[in-house]
């Protein structure tokens, strides 16, 4: 199983707006960032060829959209809290509007499956409405669903390999 | 207190066994037998007894990898080989829980939207940790103390940490005294292509928990400490990596 993620951010100002420049320049390093990633699948790109274009979509002009599928949360949230796209997230405010509602919302999907920006928004609705649960869930708010090996490889030492770590006992990792 | 936790840091009272330990965890990558006694000034068999008894203490962990330039048939059996296990120990007398209280706290300031005010609470508190450095005891003198203080009473905020310093005025170009602060404050610092780096995250539970508030509310302690060190605060910044802290400060003022 691979793990789809869809998130939301309403801006302060329009897209095109000085206000916004950071963000919009920020945008190509940060793509890059992420499809360079171990674990990324796939993201939901406007162009191939502008890699500052944003996905259009029929949610609003305020919103953007951000929409990946990785190959285990671990990928994912190493992309999302210990890459380059960290400090842009912590400048979040300079160019989004705090949101009362969840804005970021997970779920498993068969692998090679390419979801629709439809099932992405009805996944958040879904969170939105009923909270956290096996088919719309959080990072906190976990859910291993199906994917019991979670993408790592034999031995499951995937949370803490280095590349060339070889043959680490398991019974290490499992002290928490 | 956990039991098991206690037998398990008791394991490093013994001076060779800590040195090993020391040196193993402070590289950062898989240490060898023969590297870690000679770190340690010791014959290999007795470093590799206290590798393994680290190992069987679960504070490392071991594997077996070649070592050296060489492969293919003659370059010999693969070594074994240590490095840190990812779990931690906390040993606390009398029973102190200040963790699940600090979750609890954090998932507040979530639920009210409160990481701004977080973020300013952290530098202050930054600020006097730099400031009462040396002092088992509370920060700057006069302040709310380790309260924090109900947020933002203070008009003067920030101050207390630089009055309190003893070289608020700054020394300058001695890296020397926020390298030692942030060792002292379990960061483990090292030096990587003009960048001082953070092996350790002191607050990897709540990180992993709350990591927008708890990174941001860090790169803002780390920004008080170097103003209360009489630093430029922006020589800290989000830089964050796999399994490290996410801060990393210049070493010189220009990088």
């Amino acid at each position: 199983m691979h793990l789809a993620q869809l998130n939301v951010a309403r801006l302060r100002a329009p897209l095109d707006s000085p206000e916004i420049a950071d963000f919009v320049a920020l945008l190509e390093p940060v793509n890059k960032v992420s499809d360079e990633s171990p674990g990324f699948v796939w993201r939901l790109k406007e162009s191939e060829d502008d890699p500052q274009a944003t996905v259009q979509h029929d949610y609003g002009d305020d919103l953007v959209i951000n929409f990946s599928v990785w190959e285990s949360r671990e990928a994912l949230w190493n992309f999302v809290y210990r890459s380059a796209h960290l400090p842009v997230l912590q400048r979040r405010r300079e160019w989004f509007l705090s949101m009362a509602e969840p804005y970021s919302v997970m779920w498993w999907i068969p692998e090679g499956h390419i979801p629709s920006l439809a099932e992405g928004m009805e996944r958040l609705e879904l969170l939105r409405r009923e909270g956290p649960g096996p088919r719309a869930f959080t990072f906190r708010d976990f859910h291993d669903g199906g994917a019991a090996g979670d993408g790592a490889g034999p031995g499951g030492a995937g949370s803490y390999g280095s590349s060339e770590a070889a043959s680490l006992p398991a019974a290490a990792e499992a002290r928490k | 207190m956990n039991g098991d936790d206690l037998s398990a840091v008791a394991v490093l009272n013994d001076p060779v066994r800590r040195a090993v330990y020391e040196y193993v965890v402070a590289q950062g990558r898989e240490v060898g037998r023969n590297e870690a006694a000679e770190a340690a000034g010791v014959q290999r068999t007795l470093a590799a007894f206290h590798l393994d008894k680290l190992v069987e203490a679960g504070l490392l962990e071991s594997g077996f990898k070649r070592l050296g330039e060489r492969t293919g048939p003659g370059s010999g059996r693969p070594a074994k080989v240590y490095r840190r296990a990812p779990g931690e120990w906390q040993v606390s007398v009398p029973s102190r829980d200040y963790r699940t209280l600090a979750l609890v706290l954090a998932e507040a300031v979530d639920l009210l939207g409160g990481d701004e005010r977080a973020e300013e609470a952290a530098r202050r508190a930054g600020r006097r940790l730099a400031g009462g450095r040396g002092e088992p005891g509370p920060g700057g003198p006069g302040g709310p103390g380790g309260s924090g203080g109900p947020g933002g009473q203070d008009p003067s905020r920030g101050r207390e940490g630089a009055a309190g310093g003893p070289d608020a005025a700054g020394v300058p170009g001695d890296s020397g005294d926020l390298d030692d602060l942030l060792r002292r404050r379990g960061y483990e610092p090292y030096e990587e292509d003009g960048r001082l780096r953070l092996r350790n995250c002191p607050f990897h539970v709540l990180a992993e928990e709350h990591p927008l508030l708890v990174c941001s509310m860090n790169l803002a302690l780390c920004r008080g400490l170097l103003e209360g060190l009489g630093r430029d605060p922006g020589r800290a910044r989000s830089d964050p990596r796999p399994r490290e802290c996410c801060v990393s400060f210049s070493i010189d003022n220009d990088n």
